[in-house]
């Protein structure tokens, strides 16, 4: 039941600088035809964030996932490389991993009983005399997406055999990605046990937008800066004609990645103490941020420890470094639908309680049961609700902090923009 | 025991009519000054919140904030409030944990819930799980030291948050 749209005899991105325009149409949020080429153009030519090492520490430690519609196994082979699998049976396409992780010799399909090595090798056939000589069992391993990389323990793929070289895509998104593991003294960031996985009702899109849209931070969070307050957090006035307690640029990183960059006024486990983490944690902060300025220099810690950072890389992976390290991906199931799913990243060999600060950081505000993140998908279905007129209000308009040269703040929207525009380039090749 | 039981019973069936009526201060009087609240993630159901993410894991100030929130208008998600219907069965008083974590005569009880939940405009959910409690005497009255919700799906999926007390 494709709309209108597609194939896109329309724009759906106005980008106009001399008119000082700046419009997304609303179709680009319902329209069934929109998502399917979307799939197409964007989620199987991008970089897909597909993991993180530190989940398969062993040979044979696997976990299993969805990506791009796609089930696939991560898992660590017998020579301790990280490998990405489609989850399928070469005979019928049964999955051959059905449980959410573990560690395993190897797959077997329950269906009809072949089996592969930890290596993706077909290593049992039952039966396999009454093949014809045509049979080749060499040829009929689990399959792989054409590209598999990684950056920094940072797991990718791509089902384009053609995508350009992963540390090229990632652009100025390498910088941000390094802030992050600079964090840790071992150079290695592990991922945290405990998944959120949860649905919101709306276009994956506007997930992307409010990731790293500081604009809503007072309006929609107004329940949580209370909380900061009352807990003794010091949350400055907006300086005049600006809208956040401190100040934030956004900028543009290329291929479609941008990220907000502020100066931080609510804490970080590494290492910023406030005193919502309690008297007892400011002695382990400090030792943190001791640590930080003897390894990396007075200014570079400064610079990890005293801005956080919230980066998007095109299309669905977000890295929100901030009162926690949070890794978030979601893949849209249909145009109004999406499936978020979320971790905590931390320093490997962290203390015990430096990764209690971390968790207890994180929840305050994010997550399904945080003081914001709730509001926020509140926002988001409401938005999605909204989208019904689409006929009647086609447009929205983001045009915020277009007219200015130079720096462009965190509550402006020219990293939102430069998502679209990187959209649009894609959906329109 | 059964004695204990029905004392028991009574008292979780007061606290979820307080919560399914919002009335959140009262609820609050039920806690210890020391309690904690937590709904762990739906893969990590038996974690400890220092090393394990949760949904929620909170001290009696969050709880406290918590509340503040909820009963703000500003509170996005449950402005207006959800309704919600709390059913309490299979409640069992069990052996305790030997950690140190509780004091000597807490009373450790768990019990099986469906929490249906309906916002207009939204989607209905039944959030389905077990309680956790620890439970302990404050001049007489049993209050609430630990409550663990801990949700039976895989994922939290179309039930989207957690943003009332469940």
């Amino acid at each position: 039941m494709s709309l209108i749209i597609a194939p896109m005899n329309e724009r759906l991105v106005v980008n106009d600088p001399d008119r000082l325009d700046f419009r997304v149409h609303r179709a680009a949020m319902v329209d069934p035809g929109v998502l399917e080429r979307e799939m197409r153009r964007i989620f199987d030519v991008c970089w897909i964030y597909a993991g993180h090492e530190s989940e398969v520490r062993a040979p044979g430690d696997f976990v299993t996932r969805s990506l791009c519609g796609r089930p696939v196994i991560l898992s660590r082979d017998s020579d301790n490389r990280v490998r990405v699998f489609l989850n399928v049976c070469r005979h019928r396409g049964a999955r051959v991993c059905r449980e959410r992780s573990g560690n395993a010799k190897g797959f077997t399909c329950f269906y009809h009983g072949w089996s592969y090595d930890r290596d993706g090798n077909l290593d049992g056939v039952p039966g396999e005399s009454s093949y014809p000589s045509s049979f080749d069992r060499r040829e009929l391993g689990l399959a792989q997406p054409p590209r598999v990389d990684s950056y920094r323990g940072f797991v990718f793929v791509s089902f384009d055999p053609h995508a350009m070289a992963l540390a090229d895509y990632l652009a100025g998104a390498k910088e941000y990605i390094d802030l992050i593991v600079d964090q840790s003294p071992t150079g290695e960031m592990e991922l945290i046990r405990g998944t959120q996985e949860y649905t919101i009702r709306a276009n994956w899109k506007l997930l992307v937008e409010n990731s790293f849209d500081d604009y809503h931070l007072m309006s929609t969070h107004k329940t949580w800066l209370d909380y900061m307050k009352k807990s003794g957090v010091a949350i400055p006035k907006p300086a005049k004609g600006h809208v956040m307690p401190a100040h934030g640029v956004g900028r543009a990183l290329g291929n479609g990645h941008a990220v907000i960059d502020n100066e931080n006024f609510r804490g970080r486990p590494v290492a910023k103490w406030i005193p919502i983490y309690g008297e007892d944690a400011r002695p382990e902060i400090e030792r943190i941020r001791a640590e930080l300025v003897q390894r990396l220099g007075e200014a570079r810690a400064r610079r990890v420890a005293d801005t956080n950072r919230n980066l998007v890389v095109f299309p669905n992976l977000v890295l929100n470094d901030g009162s926690s390290v949070t890794i978030r991906t979601f893949h849209p199931t249909a145009p109004d639908r999406m499936e978020v799913t979320a971790w905590a990243l931390g320093p490997k060999g962290e203390s015990a309680k430096a990764r209690a600060i971390r968790l207890d950081s994180f929840l305050t505000f994010y997550g399904p049961g945080g003081f914001a993140t709730p509001d926020d998908v509140e926002a988001l279905e409401s938005v999605q609700q909204g989208m019904a007129t689409w006929r009647e209000i086609p447009w929205s308009v983001m045009t915020r902090g277009m007219a200015k040269e130079g720096e462009q703040l965190n509550t402006d929207e020219r990293h939102l923009r430069e998502f679209w525009v990187h959209w649009d380039r894609y959906m329109r090749e | 025991m059964s004695a204990i039981r029905e004392e028991v019973e009574d008292f979780l069936y007061r606290e979820s009519a307080l919560l399914d009526e919002w009335r959140l201060d009262e609820w609050l009087a039920l806690l210890t000054e020391d309690a904690r609240y937590r709904v762990p993630s739906n893969d990590a159901p038996s974690g400890d919140p220092a090393d394990t993410l949760f949904l929620i894991a909170d001290d009696i100030q969050r709880i406290r904030g918590r509340v503040a929130r909820l009963k703000d208008p500003h509170a996005h998600a449950e402005f207006p409030h959800s309704r919600t219907r709390r059913l309490i069965t299979n409640v069992r008083i069990v052996p305790g944990t030997n950690s140190g974590e509780f004091v000597p005569g807490t009373i450790f009880v768990e019990a099986n819930f469906v929490v249906y939940r309906f916002r207009r405009g939204g989607q209905e959910g039944a959030y389905v799980g077990r309680y956790r409690y620890a439970l302990r005497r404050v001049e007489g009255e049993l209050r609430i030291a630990l409550r663990e919700a801990i949700l039976d799906s895989e994922e939290l999926g179309r039930l989207g948050s957690v943003s009332f007390i469940l």
